[in-house]
């Protein structure tokens, strides 16, 4: 199949991916002058961001004036279990707000306070109200304001158009290689830099909130041209999926609920959570109901309801009740905001919930609790970043947004992902733009490569077995969610990894009916190239890291160890095998050490 | 083989699915095992797994919030993803086709490049300066309008059943069709912006060409009353600019909705 025809774009700075980050970064670099082109593998405006729920944290201090960066920098320190990179949490907190009053410039309406100020709401591991939002729907309200940004600014957009490889010449990114899918022919970017900001890898788990999209495609092309991985064993469970009825299962409840009044409910009728507050956490939590329903309302006098503990924490917490007995009838918790606050107010505050519940599960949840249950939402490792910079450790490749590591250590608070899309997917963008300013223009791409790699796109077609890829894929998903889940031992890591291992064997023999005209069949096939690697790079990070803290508990290693408190688990792949290395964290200066170790 | 295989009841569904491209193409049947709770989306996910890998159908969040679904059920303009199998009759064969407004590329998914053009030529948000203190202020009851335009999914139903553009290719070029009536509109109604599209509404945007049928409102997902709160308040501040004794009386009978 060498020699097969492709066309040819050539850029400054291609950015993959048009979420918030593809979209933040397209703006910046084109700004600055670059020639950009900004690529999506689904349509403009249909990226996971789009999803997203309760909101942006950013220390406006709107509503608590009281809040500034630094409690910001301390929540997210101490919600990420302190193995978050410092500085990119320190640049995060400080440049949060005005990422927020400059999507205002852009023509965002987000809700406003009586003062007609934009209005900041309650979520978990936040000391202070600071989520900007509009209703539940906040991830709609930025990405439409990117979107259409971009568009005024008449950037180049290429929509479902799927990125498959990187294009390396002399140790440098100067492209990048995929298909359209509409019509299956195939084409070429050439640029002097390339931004990923492709989004997660939450499909290789099988009870998720995520899309199709996030099969890890970003993190996969960087491991394949030698850039660092790192802490791909934290994973994020999202406390509050839905469970019932078996097609919704997954699908994401905001954590808003929460924020907005609503409790967890064991099948007893106990707000359990007042039993699983951690040490680390006790001196800021409340430990009665009386205390924890003042909270909403004065947070002077009161401490948090547990039910905001992080993420980490309320996902095994729920986990641990439906393993004592405690669930409900479909192996949940309850969630109840209906005999919390009234109907008015649910409505309000929480539209969409409703009309999802109401829809999909026929639960008015102005009237009835909700059931929930854990579901893989957010990777908070990715690509090893420079905080300052977001270049990752090769050169002329930038990352932001979930696809890179870091900020977020070893939990990500809510809030702080919109939030990590504008701040980071600013500097890859701008970092990106004056590297391809001072760079050389890129040679043409060696044309053996291209041809190699066309030949990999196009191997589904050949006849090489009958394996089905839809199977392959959901199989994978049953592993990675019964041996690398919440809840992880040795033994059955192990095991995924031989399961892993036979579901290479089994996706080099796939079978794809049809032809290259857009076929769903093709394009997960290819998929799995990139969810298999990422699915081995977590496990292979998650059977070295031998304790448990945030998104990563190890039966066998129930405890956090000092060993793994100050290094970050590093995957990089070297001649077609992934190793796994410790390496130290950078050291945080002493002042803000002095921020997160103070005592509220 | 495939997960989806596993029946809870025994009970199936009968789906008759568009297969083909620009070229031609007919319905086929497929049977798939019926669970609990499904929506279209899951029957056509289940065909994919079991019968059809090469089923071509776009979606993302499986929830009703990217508008990606949108084909025609029963020939009714629906998101697949929202539409549950238990709202037909048991046994019921249910069509599933392509939303017709738009040319075919394969399957269920349709060349919706129109609507993206359409985009592109809308003039953009321009603000006024900041306030004296550098902020912006803003208060709820102001921008309550112009956020239900902002909930707007780009699903483009209400595109899909505009008769001015279903029934008639040639009036797409100068014509925007609903869904962007709705963008104009939370432009035109944000609290802070200085521009001014009624000409725009009037020449390249073909507002005249609505006549109110509402066909456009019934199919929103989002419930967004595309007629009466964004097109006829439109209408009516168009008239009123450029054919004054009449907007006078309409004026008077309706007034501004903001
Ligand atoms: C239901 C839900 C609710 C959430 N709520 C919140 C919340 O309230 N607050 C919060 O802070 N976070 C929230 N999150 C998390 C947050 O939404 C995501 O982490 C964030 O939107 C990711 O943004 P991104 O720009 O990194 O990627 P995305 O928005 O996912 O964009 C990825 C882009 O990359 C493109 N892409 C991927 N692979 C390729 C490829 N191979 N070729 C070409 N293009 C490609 C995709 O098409 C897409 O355009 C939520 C997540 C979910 C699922
Ligand atoms: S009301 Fe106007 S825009 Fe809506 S469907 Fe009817 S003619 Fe089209
Ligand atoms: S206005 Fe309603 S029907 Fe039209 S595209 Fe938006 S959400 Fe869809
Ligand atoms: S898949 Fe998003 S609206 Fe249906």
């Amino acid at each position: 199949m060498a020699g097969e025809s492709y066309e040819t774009h050539d850029y400054d700075v291609v950015v993959v991916g048009a979420g918030g980050a593809g979209l933040r970064a397209g703006i910046e670099a084109h700004d600055k002058g670059c020639k950009t082109a900004i690529i999506c593998k689904s349509l403009l405006g249909k990226a996971h961001t789009v999803m997203a729920e309760g909101g942006i944290a950013a220390a406006m201090g709107n509503v608590w004036p009281e809040d500034n960066w630094k409690v910001h920098f301390r929540d997210t320190m101490r919600g990420g279990k302190l193995l978050n990179n410092w500085r990119m949490a320190q640049i995060h907190a400080q440049q949060a707000p005005d990422r927020v009053l400059e999507l205002e410039e852009w023509g965002a309406l987000f809700d406003r306070t009586d003062e007609g100020l934009i209005l900041q709401r309650d979520f978990g591991g936040h000391r202070y109200a600071r989520l900007a939002h509009v209703g539940d729907r906040t991830g709609l309200e930025m990405i439409r304001t990117l979107q259409q940004r971009a568009v005024a600014l008449g950037i180049d957009v290429f929509m479902e158009c799927n990125i498959q490889h990187l294009l390396m010449n002399d140790g440098r990114v100067t492209g990048a290689i995929g298909y359209w899918r509409e019509s299956g022919e195939l084409i070429v970017f050439n640029c002097k830099a390339v931004v990923l900001a492709t989004g997660g890898s939450g499909k290789c788990w099988q009870v998720t909130s995520n899309s199709w999209e996030y099969s890890g495609d970003g993190m996969g092309m960087a491991m394949e041209v030698g850039a660092d991985l790192i802490d791909m064993e934290k994973v994020q469970f999202h406390p509050t999926g839905m469970v019932w009825p078996p097609s919704v299962r997954g699908i994401l409840v905001t954590e808003g609920v929460r924020g907005d009044g609503g409790t967890l409910l064991n099948s007893e009728g106990e707000r359990f959570m007042f039993n699983y507050i951690s040490d680390f956490f006790k001196a800021e939590t409340a430990d009665n109901e009386t205390e924890a329903d003042a909270w909403y309302q004065d947070k002077k006098n009161n401490r948090r309801t547990p039910d905001l503990l992080p993420r980490d924490e309320v996902a095994r917490a729920i986990n641990a009740e439906v393993k004592a007995g405690r669930g409900t009838e479909h192996g949940g918790v309850y969630l109840d905001i209906a005999n919390r606050r009234d109907a008015e107010y649910i409505m309000r505050r929480l539209p969409s919930m409703y009309h999802q519940f109401k829809e999909l599960a026929d639960v008015d949840i102005t009237k009835e609790a909700m059931e929930v249950g854990p579901t893989c939402h957010y990777i908070m490792g990715g690509v090893r970043v420079d905080a300052d910079t977001s270049a990752t450790t090769v050169e002329g490749l930038y990352a932001a947004g979930e696809v890179a590591g870091g900020l977020h250590g070893a939990n990500r608070l809510g809030g702080n992902s919109l939030s990590d899309l504008l701040v980071f997917g600013r500097i890859a963008g701008g970092s990106a733009a004056d590297y391809a300013l001072g760079a050389a223009a890129a040679a043409a791409p060696d044309a053996a490569e291209v041809d190699r790699l066309t030949t990999l796109m196009l191997e589904p077609f050949t006849d090489r077995g009958e394996e089905n890829p839809y199977a392959i894929h959901m199989d994978l998903q049953r592993t990675m969610h019964n041996l690398v889940g919440i809840i992880r031992t040795e033994s059955e890591m192990l095991k995924a990894m031989e399961e892993i291992a036979v579901y290479k064997e089994r996706a080099a023999r796939v079978k794809v009916e049809g032809g290259r005209r857009f076929n769903p069949g093709w394009h997960l096939a290819l998929d799995l190239r990139c969810l298999l690697g990422v699915a081995e790079a977590a496990t292979l990070s998650a059977l070295e890291c031998k304790e448990s803290r945030g998104g990563h508990t190890r039966d066998d290693y129930p405890d956090p160890d000092s060993k793994y408190g100050s290094v970050n688990v590093v995957t990089r792949k070297q001649n077609g095998t992934i190793s796994v290395s410790l390496e130290p964290l950078p050291e945080m200066p002493e002042e803000l050490r002095k921020i997160v170790e103070e005592q509220v | 083989m495939a997960e989806a295989a596993v029946a809870g009841n025994g009970a199936e569904a009968k789906m008759r699915v568009w297969r083909g491209d620009a070229s031609g193409g007919e319905f086929r049947d497929y049977t798939v095992p019926l669970q609990e709770g499904m929506v279209v989306l899951d029957v056509i996910h289940a065909i994919q797994a079991m019968h059809a890998g090469d089923l071509a159908v776009r979606w993302n969040c499986k929830a009703g919030k990217c508008g990606s679904c949108s084909a025609e059920v029963n020939g009714k303009p629906r998101l697949m993803c929202m539409t549950r199998m238990n709202t037909f009759e048991p046994g019921e064969t249910i069509t599933v086709a392509p939303i017709k407004t738009f040319p075919l590329i394969r399957d269920l998914v349709t060349d919706v490049s129109y609507n993206y053009e359409k985009a592109k030529t809308i003039p953009p948000f321009k603000p006024k300066p900041k306030e004296a203190d550098g902020t912006r202020r803003m208060y709820q009851e102001d921008i309550d309008r112009v956020q239900e335009f902002h909930k707007c999914i780009e699903c483009y139903l209400c595109q899909d059943v505009c008769h001015v553009i279903r029934d008639h290719d040639d009036n797409k070029p100068s014509f925007a069709g609903p869904r962007f009536f709705v963008r104009v509109a939370s432009l035109e109604m944000h609290p802070l912006d200085t521009d001014d599209r009624l000409e725009f509404l009037r020449n390249e945007a073909g507002l005249g060409f609505c006549n109110i049928t509402k066909c456009c409102t019934e199919v929103c997902p989002e419930h967004i009353k595309i007629t009466d709160n964004s097109i006829i308040p439109m209408k009516e501040r168009v008239v009123t600019r450029f054919y004054d004794p009449i907007a006078r009386l309409l004026g008077a009978l309706g007034g501004k909705k903001s």
